[in-house]
C-alpha cells in the first residue's frame, strides 16, 4: 500500500483528478453553452442598438452612436403607444387575473369537491398554443358570424353586438381577456401550491384562539404568502409585456394600432422595416423597463413581507 | 495562474468545438440542390416534381418548406448574414428589399441564362412577369441592370363578385361596377338583401395598401405617386387625401364586414367563399382557395373602381413567386438548368393543373378554367410595387396601412391621417 502513494502523485491524471481545476471541467460545457447562447447574443444585441443595418448587407452597417436610443426614448410615438398598451393589458392582468387565480386557488384549498378535477381544468388553458387559443377567440369574438354576437342576439341584446376586436372601446379589453383566459392557470397552480405550503397547524392554533376566517386569511394566510405574490406579480409583467402570439392571432395590432404591444412593433422593426439596429435598441429599452419593473416588484413585497 | 491558462484553454477548445455545430446547414453536403419556399399549397406538386427530375437527370431536389411567410422572410434573412443561403429561394419583399440582397452579391443575375430573342428562355415568360425581378439601367437602388429572379406563376389582385348574391341584391352580374359610385351602390344592395357588402382581410396591412395605390394610379398616375415616394409630393396633396376619402365613404356606407379590420385575409375568404359576402378585394391564389372552399361559388373579377376619370383603372398584378439563385453556389449551373426544367410547358401546365395559379410563362392562360382567364385579363395595365421606380419607407407604409384602419373604424378623417402620413415621412426623410 506504501508505495502506491507516491505513485499517484506522479500520475499526471490522478493529480488533475485530485485538484480543483478538474470540478470545473464538469462545468466547462455547461458554461461554454451559456456562454455562447445566452451571453454572446445578449452582447450582440446590445452591440447592434448602436448601429444602423438592414439585416443583409455583408459589412455590417454604420455605427450611429446613441441616435437609436434618442428615437426610442423620445421620439417614437408608436413604440410608446405599444408600451402603453402592454401596460394596461398588464394591469387587467395584475389585478383581475390574479384576484380570479387567488379567489379560486383558495377556493380549491379549502378542499372543494372535485377540487383535482379543478387543478386540471384551469391549468387546461394555459399549456394550450397562444396561436389555437387566439384562432378560438377569433372565432367566438369576430363581427360577423361570431358566436358571441349570436347568443347576445338570440337573446334579444341587439345593442350589444359588435366586432369585439375591431371596435375601438372593446380591442384592447378583447385581446386582455383572452390573455387573461389563457394566463389566469398559471397564476392559480402557483397561489394554490402557495396555500398548500401553509402549516395546518397555524389554522387550527388560530381557530382555537378563535380567530374567524376572514381574521385567519389576513393575519396568517396573507403574510405567509406575500413572496408567491410576489412570484406570481413578477411573472405576470414579464408575461403580459411579451405579449405577442394573441395580438397576431386575433388583431394584427389593429385596428388602427389600437392594440400594438411591444414585441410586436421589434419584430416589425426587424422584418418588416429592416431597421435591426433600432429593433436590437428597442430590445435593450425593453428588457431595462422589465428588469427596472420587476427589481421594483420584489422590493414592495420584501419590504411587505419585513413589515 | 496556470489553473486559470488551463480552465481558459479547455474553454476556448469547448467553443471552437461546438460552433463548427452552429452554422447554417441551408446549403447540403452531397449534391442535392436545396431550395427554400413558403409556399404550403404547392408542397406536395413540388415534391412530385423534384421525384420526376431526379428520375430524368439524376440530379436531386430537395423543396425545404418554411411557412408562415413570416417564418420563411426571417429564415432567409438569417441565411443572408451567415452566407447560409439554399441554392435556390424567393425574396419576399418590395424592390429595396430585393435589391439589398442583390447588392450583397447574394442572387446571381440570369440574363445570360436567359438570353434574348425568339426561342429563347426569356420570350417563353410574360414580360409583367420577369419584370418584377429586372433592374433598369441606373436605377435608384444602384443595382447592376440585369434579370434576378424567375417567376413560377403570376398573381393579380382584383375584385371580385359573387354572381349570385348579385342576381339576388337586383344587381347585374354582367356589369360589375365600374366606378367608386357604383361599387357603393351594389354594397348597399347587397346590405339590403341581408349580406355583407364587401370584405377583405384588412387586419393585413398590405392589402389595403394594395387597394389605396390602386386608387392613386387612378386619380394622379404613376409619376406623381413615385415623386411622392421621392418626397416631391405631399400625402397631404388634395389626389391621396381623394385617396383616403374614398376610404371614408366606403365606412360611411356602412355595408363592410363590420369587423374588416381585424380580420386575417383567410377569414375573409371564408366569408366570401360562403356566400356571405358579395364583393371582396382578393388575389388569383384564391381560384384554388375557394375551389377547396365551395366549389359550387360563382364569382366573377372586376378592376379596381374608378374614383377618377384621369388615368386608367389598374390592379396589382406581378410575379406572384419569383425563384433567385444564389450567385454564391457552387451548385448554381445546375439550379439555373432546374429553373428552366421546372418552367419547361409539360411542368408549368403540371403546377397549374395542381395549384390553380396562374402561369408565368405564354399559352397556359385559361387551361380550361374560364375565371383563371378573366383574373390573367387584368393583368393589363397591371402596377406592383416590385416594378415602381421608387420605393416608400416601410414606416410610412405602415402608418399609411394603419391610418386606413382608422378611417374605416370612423376614428379619423382622410385629411388626418394625409397629415400623419406626411409627418411620418418628414420625420424619415429627417433621420
Amino acid at each position: 500500500m506504501a508505495s502506491e502513494k507516491p505513485h499517484s502523485i506522479n500520475n499526471p491524471f490522478e493529480r488533475l483528478r485530485t485538484s480543483v481545476a478538474s470540478n470545473y471541467i464538469f462545468v466547462l460545457p455547461a458554461l461554454a453553452m451559456f456562454l455562447i447562447f445566452n451571453i454572446y447574443p445578449f452582447y450582440k444585441v446590445f452591440q447592434m442598438s448602436f448601429i444602423e443595418w438592414n439585416g443583409i448587407d455583408p459589412h455590417g452597417g454604420v455605427f450611429v452612436g446613441l441616435r437609436n436610443f434618442k428615437e426610442a426614448l423620445f421620439e417614437d410615438e408608436i413604440w410608446w403607444g405599444s408600451i402603453k398598451n402592454a401596460a394596461y393589458v398588464t394591469f387587467l392582468a395584475l389585478t383581475l387575473q390574479n384576484f380570479l387565480a387567488l379567489v379560486l386557488a383558495w377556493i380549491v384549498d379549502r378542499g372543494v369537491r372535485g377540487g383535482q378535477a379543478y387543478r386540471s381544468i384551469y391549468f387546461l388553458p394555459p399549456i394550450l398554443s397562444g396561436v389555437v387559443v387566439g384562432l378560438v377567440w377569433n372565432w367566438i369574438l369576430r363581427g360577423d358570424g361570431g358566436m358571441l354576437n349570436n347568443v347576445l342576439m338570440s337573446v334579444g341584446l341587439e345593442e350589444w353586438v359588435r366586432p369585439w376586436f375591431a371596435d375601438l372601446r372593446t380591442a384592447l379589453n378583447s385581446v386582455a381577456v383572452v390573455h387573461m383566459w389563457k394566463g389566469f392557470g398559471w397564476g392559480f397552480i402557483i397561489l394554490l401550491a402557495g396555500f398548500q405550503g401553509i402549516p395546518r397547524e397555524l389554522y387550527e392554533a388560530s381557530r382555537v384562539d378563535g380567530a374567524g376566517e376572514f381574521r385567519i386569511f389576513w393575519t396568517i394566510t396573507v403574510p405567509l404568502m406575500i413572496p408567491v405574490f410576489a412570484l406570481v406579480s413578477v411573472l405576470t409583467i414579464l408575461g403580459t409585456m411579451q405579449l405577442y402570439d394573441i395580438v397576431v392571432t386575433t388583431t394584427r395590432g389593429g385596428p388602427g394600432g389600437h392594440t400594438e404591444v411591444p414585441m410586436f412593433t421589434i419584430i416589425r422593426e426587424l422584418t418588416g422595416n429592416q431597421r435591426y439596429g433600432y429593433a436590437s435598441c428597442l430590445g435593450v429599452v425593453f428588457g431595462f423597463i422589465l428588469v427596472m419593473v420587476s427589481v421594483l416588484q420584489l422590493q414592495v413585497a420584501k419590504r411587505a413581507k419585513v413589515d | 495562474m496556470k489553473k486559470l491558462l488551463n480552465l481558459v484553454s479547455i474553454l476556448f477548445l469547448s467553443i471552437m468545438a461546438i460552433l463548427p455545430a452552429c452554422k447554417s446547414s441551408s446549403q447540403s453536403k452531397d449534391d442535392a440542390i436545396i431550395i427554400a419556399h413558403w409556399m404550403t399549397d404547392r408542397e406536395k406538386a413540388f415534391n412530385e416534381l423534384a421525384e420526376k427530375y431526379e428520375q430524368e437527370t439524376g440530379v436531386k431536389i430537395t423543396f425545404r418548406l418554411h411557412a408562415p411567410s413570416d417564418a420563411y422572410a426571417q429564415f432567409i434573412s438569417i441565411g443572408a448574414q451567415t452566407d447560409g443561403l439554399p441554392d435556390i429561394f424567393g425574396i419576399l419583399g418590395d424592390t429595396k428589399s430585393i435589391a439589398s440582397f442583390i447588392n450583397a452579391g447574394h442572387v446571381l443575375n440570369l440574363d445570360a441564362a436567359l438570353g434574348s430573342g425568339p426561342g429563347s428562355w426569356k420570350s417563353t415568360f410574360y414580360d409583367e412577369a420577369l419584370k418584377t425581378n429586372y433592374f433598369p439601367p441606373e436605377n435608384e437602388f444602384n443595382v447592376p441592370e440585369g434579370t434576378y429572379g424567375i417567376p413560377i406563376d403570376v398573381t393579380t389582385i382584383p375584385m371580385i363578385y359573387n354572381k349570385k348574391l348579385f342576381v339576388k341584391a337586383g344587381l347585374d352580374p354582367k356589369n360589375p361596377p365600374a366606378t367608386w359610385n357604383e361599387f357603393l351602390d351594389a354594397g348597399k344592395k347587397l346590405r339590403k338583401v341581408g349580406v355583407t357588402g364587401f370584405v377583405s382581410g384588412w387586419a393585413e396591412q398590405w392589402l389595403i395598401y394594395s387597394l389605396a395605390t390602386n386608387l392613386a394610379h387612378n386619380v394622379m398616375g404613376a409619376e406623381k405617386i413615385m415623386d411622392t415616394f421621392r418626397g416631391k409630393v405631399p400625402y397631404t396633396d388634395a389626389d391621396w387625401v381623394q385617396v383616403f376619402s374614398a376610404f371614408e365613404d366606403l365606412y360611411k356606407a356602412g355595408f363592410s364586414d363590420p369587423g374588416i379590420v381585424s380580420l386575417v385575409n383567410k377569414y375573409a375568404e371564408q366569408s366570401f367563399a360562403s356566400d356571405r359576402a358579395g364583393m371582396t378585394f382578393n388575389g388569383s391564389w384564391a381560384v384554388n382557395v375557394y375551389g377547396e372552399m365551395n366549389p359550387e361559388l360563382e364569382y366573377g373579377v372586376f378592376r379596381t373602381p374608378a374614383i377618377s376619370s384621369a388615368y386608367p383603372r389598374t390592379v396589382w398584378g406581378a410575379a406572384g413567386s419569383v425563384f433567385n439563385v444564389n450567385a454564391k453556389s457552387v451548385r448554381k449551373d445546375k439550379a439555373v438548368a432546374f429553373l428552366k426544367w421546372l418552367t419547361a410547358t409539360e411542368q408549368a401546365t403540371f403546377l397549374l393543373d395542381k395549384t390553380k395559379n396562374l402561369p408565368a410563362i405564354k399559352g397556359l392562360d385559361d387551361a380550361g378554367n374560364p375565371i383563371l382567364k378573366e383574373f390573367s385579363f387584368v393583368m393589363e395595365d397591371s402596377i406592383h410595387p416590385s416594378r415602381f421606380t421608387a420605393a416608400e419607407e416601410p414606416r410610412v407604409v405602415n402608418v399609411f396601412g394603419k391610418g386606413i384602419q382608422s378611417i374605416m373604424i370612423g376614428e379619423k378623417t382622410a385629411e388626418q391621417v394625409a397629415k400623419e402620413i406626411q409627418a411620418m415621412k418628414d420625420k424619415v426623410s429627417k433621420s
